[in-house]
Parts: structure tokens; sequence; C-alpha cells
């Protein structure tokens, strides 16, 4: 297996668990809930990525405040009307900001939170490869043949 | 009076902090002995009048001197004496006592414990654990005073908020800021390191057991912070990337970076400069969670007890600490020894790349809490940051160093040989693969994600297993011998071996109980069934009765499940009339690999009650995965002290007592 596939390897398993998400739990009624359970689950995934504004930090799906309750009833309204996922998030976003998306948007203001990520791992890794590059141990050094390395290993006793 | 008595011990732990910061400093630097000896009696002297007066405080609630304002404020007569006791660090004035409690803490453990260390490291290390108490006491004293008295009397207090009143959470902030404040000896046995120019193996092996030390505190506050939010808010959710959180999340995630970096320089004298960098920034983080918390500056659900105006001493405090540190590391660490040559593959490549990643999630981290501020700052456009970014830019970060956890162990120092080490991981690669394998037979519609997240954390756990069946040459040698072997196996590599499991076992709870959670929500009346995870909930009715400080509305539901005998639970709603607050107690069933969890909700006024039940699969591994890794830390730890006490000549030729002449 060569180091890139490996490379690969690590990087995938990384992306692929991104995708695993927030656990759905929620806090709404039976009352709100949409007979049509295609519509309801698209109801709960929007709300768990908008934010309750009057709480402390909850997604409405989360929240048991009257405002949140008020916003369950609007996505589901506004679903059964025929809106698609975005139009629903737009409606809401046109009347109370970027504030109320939980997943905030890639926008200007947004780049930084976005990108620096990334940006922050390349150019540590790019620190530690040169860094790495400089210390590499000479080969000679550290090349053991099998019958010294067994040699050292009876002499140094069985710790690894 | 005894109040008074509390508050002037107070005063005179200042001052003994005062001294402890000064004098013995100056001794290290002129090389005066008596001056640093100083530093021992002061920092047993500190600890001892900050105990004292904690006591005190902790009297006054006991008995609930109502004359106390923080009592009146936080406690009430008819609350339950567990709560009493610990309700005293429920309060931002408690909350800080119990800070520069286990401040005083460290440095009196120093103090007795650090009998072995150079007069000098020793003097400079306990000299800057006075200042940080200084600064904190400073804090308490000038801005929020635990002692202050009020008059007249009241016959009775506010009460502890309803929240707070949950064994989980009387508990939590002791283990919480044992490893929060615990860190502080780090930073100053990283400072002390700075002062006298030299960072090796023998700075590593003192500073590692307190690393270790403080770190087991921090993964079971975490961890009790965590399933204090899954039992009382209601929802089963266990984790939400809450300020909070992170600001708790983020000291152990370069802690956990330390204690590896610290490995390798106490093995391997090299990654010192890093080393000391990340005992200064861990630090600094527990000091910025604290500012978040005690400032109330991000809103979170975990927030009471707020005061903005304490928050810029905090913050002043904070960059003090930090910023010196940081001053001292950038003129100081170009003096220190660099270290020994490694290959990229190898035990210390692996090391490197688990601290990489462990800084850049933690990077991610704080970005994520702060941007929302920053960005009103900068552009005044309100945005908020929530669970979706973290799991889309922390978790591709961290992934692969849960990968690497495995490999790293079986590589050799200096220069690893990655073809030997994946064939002696050999069965658990085939265990990583084959499990999602198994789980998508029985699930076809398992998403990709979950069954990545299976296949890591049978990776994690099965290449422990792989390693200490290879160590023990498990197949090669008779099985007494293979036993023997593990038998005699050092603690230090127990204590890894239980430590990474217990990531395997989380990793295990985290992914199965997202991806395979399953709820109901429903209306019911008495005599109506439920069914949920393969179990019928029979719903009996409600009965509502008084008790203790609170009035209870109890459902009684019996759980039947074909093949097993049923059972009876008992979900509350529960109102405090003083707090004119309602309070979720829901029941929770556990088998060891499911949780059945009920939340009572409102009644809806004929009659019907709503009724959350969710089936949790495996989310109590979350919490064992979490005490394993702790108690791995506890393992390796008496490990280390016995390795302390035995004489090192190589160690003391290093760095010895001598007089102190910072390079």
């Amino acid at each position: 297996m060569s180091r890139l596939s490996i490379a690969a390897g690590l990087l995938l398993a990384g992306l692929l668990l991104a995708g695993l998400g927030v656990p759905a739990a929620h806090a709404l009624e039976p009352s709100e809930r949409l007979a049509n359970p295609v519509l309801e689950a698209r109801a709960e995934a929007i709300g768990s990525e908008l934010r309750c504004m009057v709480c402390q930090n909850e997604s409405i799906e989360q929240s048991d405040a009257g405002l949140a309750h008020d916003l369950r009833l609007l996505v589901r309204r506004l679903l059964v009307k025929g809106d698609t996922n975005q139009q629903v998030i737009d409606y809401i976003v046109a009347r109370y900001g970027i504030f109320v998306l939980l997943d905030p948007p890639f926008e200007r203001v947004t780049w930084l939170l976005w990108l620096a990520p990334p940006l922050i791992l390349a150019g540590a890794g790019m620190m530690v490869l040169l860094r790495a590059r400089q210390r590499r141990p000479d080969p000679v050094v550290a090349a053991l043949t099998p019958d010294e390395r067994a040699r050292a290993a009876a002499l140094l006793g069985e710790e690894a | 009076m005894l109040v008074e008595i509390g508050h002037f011990a107070l005063v005179l732990a200042l001052l003994v902090a005062a001294v402890q910061g000064i004098v013995p400093l100056i001794g290290a630097q002129a090389g005066s002995r008596p001056l640093m000896e100083v530093a021992r009696p002061a920092a047993l002297l500190q600890f001892g009048l900050i105990a004292f007066s904690f006591a005190i405080f902790i009297h006054a609630h006991i008995v609930s001197d109502f004359s106390v304002l923080n009592v009146f404020e936080n406690s009430s007569l008819e609350k339950p004496m567990l709560y009493k006791v610990t309700g005293a660090w429920g309060s931002h004035e408690g909350s800080m006592m119990l800070w520069v409690f286990m401040l005083s803490l460290f440095g009196g453990l120093v103090a007795l414990f650090g009998r072995t260390l150079p007069a000098s490291l020793r003097a400079r290390t306990l000299a800057v654990q006075g200042l940080l108490g200084l600064g904190t006491l400073a804090f308490i004293l000038g801005t929020s005073d635990p002692f202050t008295r009020l008059f007249p009397v009241p016959a009775d207090g506010r009460g502890l908020n309803p929240l707070l009143q949950d064994p989980g959470l009387a508990f939590h902030p002791p283990c919480l800021y044992f490893g929060y404040v615990g860190f502080s000896i780090c930073y100053s046995f990283a400072i002390a390191a700075l002062l006298e120019g030299r960072v090796g193996a023998a700075w590593a092996r003192w500073v590692r057991p307190w690393a270790l030390t403080a770190w087991c505190g921090l993964t079971l506050g975490v961890a009790m912070g965590s399933w204090w939010a899954y039992y009382v808010l209601g929802w089963g959710g266990w984790w939400a990337w809450d300020p909070v959180e992170n600001a708790s999340f983020m000291p152990w995630l370069l802690g956990t970076a330390l204690l590896h970096s610290a490995a390798v320089v106490e093995k391997r004298e090299t990654l010192q400069r890093w080393t000391v960098l990340l005992a200064i920034l861990t630090f600094g983080m527990s000091l910025i969670g604290t500012f978040l918390v005690r400032s109330g500056i991000l809103t979170s659900v975990h927030s009471f007890a707020l005061d903005p105006s304490r928050g810029v001493f905090i913050l002043v405090l904070v960059a003090i600490v930090i910023g010196s540190g940081l001053v001292l590391y950038a003129l100081r660490a170009p003096g220190l020894e660099t270290g020994s040559p490694f290959a990229p593959v190898s035990r210390e490549g692996a090391l490197v790349l688990n601290n990489l990643l462990l800084s850049a999630g933690m990077a991610t981290v704080f970005l994520g809490t702060f941007y929302p501020l920053f960005a009103e700052v900068w552009s005044g456009v309100k945005l908020s940051v929530g669970p979706p970014y973290f799991d889309r830019t922390f978790v591709p970060i961290v992934a692969p160093g849960i990968v690497a956890m495995v490999i790293g162990p079986v590589l050799a120092w200096r220069r690893g040989n990655l073809r030997a080490a994946l064939r002696r991981l050999f069965p658990a690669l085939l265990g990583a693969i084959l499990a999602p394998l198994v789980v998508l037979s029985f699930n076809r519609g398992a998403s990709p994600a979950a069954l990545a997240g299976i296949g890591l954390a049978s990776w994690a756990m099965l290449g422990v297993i792989a390693d200490l069946a290879d160590r023990g040459g498990l197949g090669k040698l008779p099985v007494s011998t293979v036993l023997r072997r593990l038998r005699h196996l050092p603690r230090g590599t127990w204590g890894y071996a239980l430590a990474h499991f217990g990531v395997g076992v989380l990793i295990a709870g985290i992914v199965v109980s997202t991806a395979w959670r399953s709820e109901r929500i429903a209306t019911v009346h008495s005599g109506s069934e439920l069914s949920i995870a393969g179990r019928t909930l029979h719903f009996v009715g409600v009965t509502a009765g008084n008790v203790e400080n609170y009035q209870a509305q109890r459902a009684e539901i019996v759980v039947e499940r074909p093949g097993d005998t049923s059972f009876t639970v008992y979900p509350e709603r529960r109102w405090y009339p003083l707090a004119q607050t309602w309070t979720s107690h829901v029941s929770i069933t556990t088998n060891g690999f499911g949780d059945l969890y009920l939340a009572l909700g409102e009644p809806d006024g004929n009659g019907g009650w709503v009724l959350r039940a969710y089936y949790n699969p495996l989310v109590p591994w979350i919490w064992f995965g979490a005490v394993l890794a702790a108690l791995g830390g506890l393992v390796s730890l008496t490990d280390r002290r016995v390795r302390m006490r035995l004489p090192v000549p190589r160690v003391t030729a290093a760095v010895g007592p001598r007089p102190a002449e910072p390079g």
C-alpha cells in the first residue's frame, strides 16, 4: 500500500464521516406533525438547521419556545403549499436574516469561516513536512541488519 | 463572624500568593537557595488558606446563612442538603472559588510531591503558579466577592436554578475544573522551563504525570457535562457544539495533543519547543473557556449566573497570561535545543500527525465558536455557526487521526516500517472492512457516513486488540506465556490500550446512536399504547404530588417487549414554584447497548399528554468510552509514578540542580 493511497483513504474516511450529521431530535408536538411522512421528514430536516432566535443556541426543532413552535408551523405550511426546501429557507432568511441559519452559507462574510479549516490544516501540514525533511535521520545509522536487530532486542530485553 | 474569617483568609491567601509569585523568582534568578525555598511553604500555605476559606463558604451554604448575599441568591431553606453543598459552586462566585481552589491544589501538590525536582525549576514553577493564583484571587476579591453580606437578613433565599439541582451537574464542575485548572501546572512548568532555558527528557518526565492527571479529570468532566445534557435537556441530545461545550472541548483537544507530544520529548528528546507551546496554549484555552462561560459573551444553553462587566477583568487576565507566555516563548524558544531526527513514518511521525490534526481541529472549533462574535464586530452581520458547520469541518479533520491512532503505537521510534505495521494490524484491517459489510447486509439503507463510522470504530477497537495480541505473541507462543507476557507489559502500555480502545467505543456509540436512533412523539391517554424499537409502551396515567421543593407530574408507563419481563417507568415533569420553572425528569432504561428514553411533555387539556419516546442504540458507549479513556490515563499514571521514584542517573545529569542562570 503506497503512502499516497493511505493518505487518500484517510481523507475519504473523514469526508464520508462528515455526512453523519446532527441527530434529529425534536421538541415538536404531535399536533404540529404533517400527515405526509415525506413532507414531515423534509420539515424536520429544514427545522434542525434553523436557529430559534429567542433561545440559547437551539434549533427550532429542539426548542420549546413559542417562536420555535410558530416557525415549525410556518415551515410546514410552506411545504404543504408546494415550496422547495430552498424556497422555505429563503423565505425565513428574508425575514430574519442569516442569523437563523445554523449552517452558515458561503458568503463574503463567511469565506474565512469555511476556508480557514482546510487552509490551517494544509499550512500546518506543509510546515511539518518541511521540518520533517530537515530532520530525516541518516539512513546509514538507522538501518540495522536483521541480525543486529535481533541482538539489540536480546540486549534490551523485551521492551518495545 | 465565621464569614468574615473566611473572607480574611482569602485576603491572606492573596498576600501569600504575591510572596509565592515574587520571592522564589528572584531567588532562582539570583541563585539564592533560601529565597527559592520560600516557594514550597508558600504554596502549601496558600492552598491551606483557600481551602479553609472555601470550606467556610460551603458551610454558609449548608447552614443557609442568608446574611451572605451569595447564599441568599442561590439557595433556599427547602432545598435538599446535597444541593445546598453542591449549590455552593453553582453560582459565579462559588465557581470562581472552586477554580482558585483547584489552582492552589495543584500548586500544593507540586510542592508536596515535587521533591525530586531541581530547586530552581521547582521554585520557578511554583512562583508562576503563585502569580496565577494572585490574578485569580484579585479577580475574586475585586469583582466577585463570595462573602458579601446582606442586611437586613432575609427569611428565605431565592433558590438555585432547578436545572442545576441534579446529581450529574453537582459533581460535573469539580471534575471539569480539576482538569481545566490542572493544566495550569503544565503552563507553570512550561514558563519555568523557558526561564531556565532548557527542556529535556527530564522536564517532560515531570510534566507528563501532571498533564495526565489534569487530562483524566477533564475527560471525565466533559463526559459528565454531555451526560447531563443528555438526560436533563429532555430530547436526548448529548452534544450540540454549544459555546460552553466547546469551551471545555478546546483545552481537551490541546491537552490530548500535549500528552502525546510530551511522550515524544520524554522518549526521544525532540519536539521540545512545540510541547512547551502546547502547554502554554492548553492552559490558555482553559482560561479562554472560563472567560467564555463567565462573561456570557456568547449565548449558550449552559449559561448560568452571567455578568458582562466581569468579562473585562477576565479578558485582561487571559491576555496577560497568554500574552506573557507567548512573548517569553518567542524570546526563549529559539535557544532551546532542537531534537533528534526521525523519519516521517515512525512513532514520532504518527504523534506529530496526531498533534497536527488535534491542533487543526481545535483551531476549527475555536473559529466556529468565536466567528459569530468576530463577524458582528467587523461587519455588523449577525450570524450563527451551528452543528452542521462542525460536522463538516471538525469531523473530517479529526477522523484521519483515528486511523493513524491505531498505526502509531505499532510503529518503531525514529524509523518505522508501515508495511510491517499493517501486517501486524491485519486482523483489525480485516475487521474494519467486514464490520460495515455485515451492518450493510442487515440494513440496506445504511448511509455511507454511518458505514464509514462503523469501520473506523471497529478499526480503533480491533487495532488495540491486535496490537496487544501481537505484543503477547498470540499464535506463536503457548497461551500461558502469552498471558504472562501481557501481564508484564508496562502499565503505560495498558494505559494506552485502554484509552485508545475507549476512543473506539466512543466512536461506535456516536455513530450508531446518531444513525439508528428511533423516535416516536405522540399524544397519549390513559390506556393508550405506543410502540418503539420492538417495545410496547402502555400509558397508565399521570399522578401529581408535592416532593421536597417542587411539584411533580409523574407518568406511569409499562414497557413490554416480547420474550422479556415487563417493567414500569416513571418519567416526570417538575414545577419549581420558587424559580417559576418547569424541568423534565426523563426516564432512561439502559441495557448497556441502548437506551429507552422517555420524556413526559405537556398535557393537551383534554386528558391527553404529549409523550416523547426515543430509542438510542449504543448511546451509553459514548460515556463508557470516555470513562475507559480516563481509566487508561489513570493506569499510565501509576506507571509514571513508579518510574519517577526510580533513580535515573542520566536524567539528573541532564538537568541537575544547578545554580540558576538562564541560558
